[in-house]
């Protein structure tokens, strides 16, 4: 028998609490992605060309660099610039940016594609266009782009691992280290790897559940994956 | 009828898109309590018309006066239209039906009445539900209040819409053509209730396609083509004796098509 499973018991916690902190990282950067990203797609929608032009700048350069790069930046330029932080928050910084550029183009297709007929009839019985934004337009945008929402939680979840290098303590850093006591690679990869399949398989589930509970019509399937088809590749670079 | 007041005057209003001129110069007067119903061919600016007066689209110039507010006018020269608030004010009392009804999807049948009774006018919800539920009483969809759209048959929908505008206690409701996409075995149901809310008072300006809805139910008939209003009056003027050959060309042939 293998060192790994000899030495399950010290091992398989040790790894698990590499996946804790990877499910930590997750929900932080997915928070923190989400409201960056809605300010962002708001930003993009208002009219001001002083505004946009930035924040389309922001949202490019954030998907047209890999994320390995800016982590290693974050991380390792800025405390040049005198800005030092933990490697965690270094990480889950790194994430949320990167996340909030991916999701601020879902929010604005979802955003854009509002039945044009429901805006005219709000607008009619005269409610004001923050008004609209806020219960028509908001309320229905986040409901057709969960199943995406969805699709780059679970991409996050497994670029979450990108920050081992990094030297964040999360699964993969956590695997790394039980791999040099027992030179046990194969067993210990397959473990982590079913960890990440069980954290992503019940995330998926998650979010499936949570569609069928917020969406009124069981038969609209996809929402916003139909619109914007490059969406669920994911963000890794 | 007896002498009643205007709720809604055109004059000269008109609008464009890009080079394409739609509105050439309407003049329309609404009185309190008329069903005032506008007819003509397809395609001529009929939905423009409608989507200027509640300034879904902004008119380019003329001036419509709404319960003797000027919604736009021109002032020393320049073509002025009202502020963002005053207009949406007057939405608020002139609201539209739509043809494709355009409940919103994400809400009940009761949300979508209680809507703008909660955000335009305000009230607390204890009201607003009362109100919802009368008004979808009154167009006999009480017993689908928590249904959603998507589980309302077109007619049902357009029964809604019509309780989402009625909730409002408007003085007018617009019209753009509410039973166009319905079934033919609905249409009839839809447009026996806005007969009703006519008969009970209310001042009704509708676009539509339906020759005998309208014989069955207008005070007033207006035809418009190209741009204007061709000719006005009673439903007995226009279908019976109407006095321009272009009314007459499009009553010979609507009538044909039906016979
Ligand atoms: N937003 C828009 N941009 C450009 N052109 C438009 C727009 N809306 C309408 N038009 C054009 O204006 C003209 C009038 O359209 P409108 O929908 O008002 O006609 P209508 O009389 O309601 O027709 P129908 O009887 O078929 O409903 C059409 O030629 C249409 O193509
Ligand atoms: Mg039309």
């Amino acid at each position: 028998m293998s060192v790994f499973w000899s030495e399950v018991h010290e091992y398989l916690p040790f790894l698990l609490s590499g996946a804790e902190v990877t499910l930590q990282l997750s929900f932080i950067s997915m928070a923190g992605g989400m409201i960056l990203g809605f300010l962002t797609a708001t930003g993009r929608l208002s009219g001001s060309r002083l505004i946009r032009w930035p924040l389309e700048a922001y949202v490019e350069i954030w998907r047209d660099t890999p994320l390995i790069v800016q982590l290693l930046l974050i991380y390792f330029s800025l405390p040049e610039l005198g800005i030092i932080l933990p490697a965690f928050w270094a990480g889950a910084l790194g994430l949320t940016l990167n996340l909030s550029a991916y999701l601020s183009e879902v929010y604005r297709a979802a955003i854009q594609a509002v039945d044009e007929g429901q805006k005219s009839a709000a607008i009619s019985l005269g409610m004001s266009p923050l008004q609209i934004y806020r219960r028509l337009i908001i309320p229905q945008a986040f409901v057709a782009s969960l199943p995406t929402q969805g699709g780059y939680f679970i991409a996050l979840l497994k670029d979450c691992s990108l920050v081992s290098f990094i030297s964040v303590n999360e699964l993969l850093r956590h695997a790394t280290i039980v791999i040099s006591n027992t030179f046990d690679s194969m067993n210990t990869y397959l473990m982590v790897a079913l960890i990440y399949f069980i954290m992503s398989f019940t995330s998926a589930r998650c979010v499936s559940w949570l569609e069928r509970k917020l969406t009124p019509s069981r038969h609209t399937k996809g929402g916003v994956a139909n619109v914007m088809p490059e969406a669920v590749e994911g963000i890794t670079p | 009828m007896t002498t009643a007041a205007p709720v809604l005057t055109l004059q000269q209003v008109y609008k464009s898109y890009g080079s394409h001129a739609v509105l050439r110069g309407v003049d329309l007067t609404v009185l309190q309590g008329e069903a005032l119903f506008i007819i003509g061919p397809s395609g001529g600016g009929k939905s423009t018309l409608l989507r200027c007066i509640n300034f879904l689209e902004r008119p380019e110039a003329g001036s419509i006066t709404f319960l003797n507010q000027k919604l736009c006018q021109h002032y020393r020269s320049h073509f002025e239209i009202a502020p963002e608030k005053q207009l949406r004010q007057a939405r608020a009392r002139m609201p539209m039906v739509f043809q494709q009804f355009n409940l919103f999807s994400h809400q009940t049948t009761l949300e979508n009445v209680m809507e703008a009774l909660l955000t335009v006018k305000k009230l607390h919800k204890d009201q607003a539900v009362i109100l919802a539920r009368h008004a979808l009483d009154r167009v006999q969809m009480l017993q689908k209040q928590n249904n959603y759209p998507h589980q309302l048959s077109g007619g049902q929908k357009q029964r809604v819409a019509i309780a989402r505008a009625l909730a409002m206690e408007p003085p007018v409701i617009l019209f753009d053509e509410p039973t166009s996409a319905l079934d033919p075995e609905l249409v009839s149901g839809v447009q026996s209730i806005i007969r009703d809310l006519s008969a009970q008072g209310l001042t009704l300006l509708t676009v539509t396609h339906d020759q005998a809805f309208v014989q069955s139910t207008a005070h007033k008939v207006c035809f418009y083509a190209d741009g204007h209003i061709v000719e006005s009056g009673p439903p007995e003027q226009i279908y019976n004796t109407p006095r321009t050959e272009r009314v007459r060309q499009f009553v010979h042939s609507v009538s044909a098509r039906h016979h």
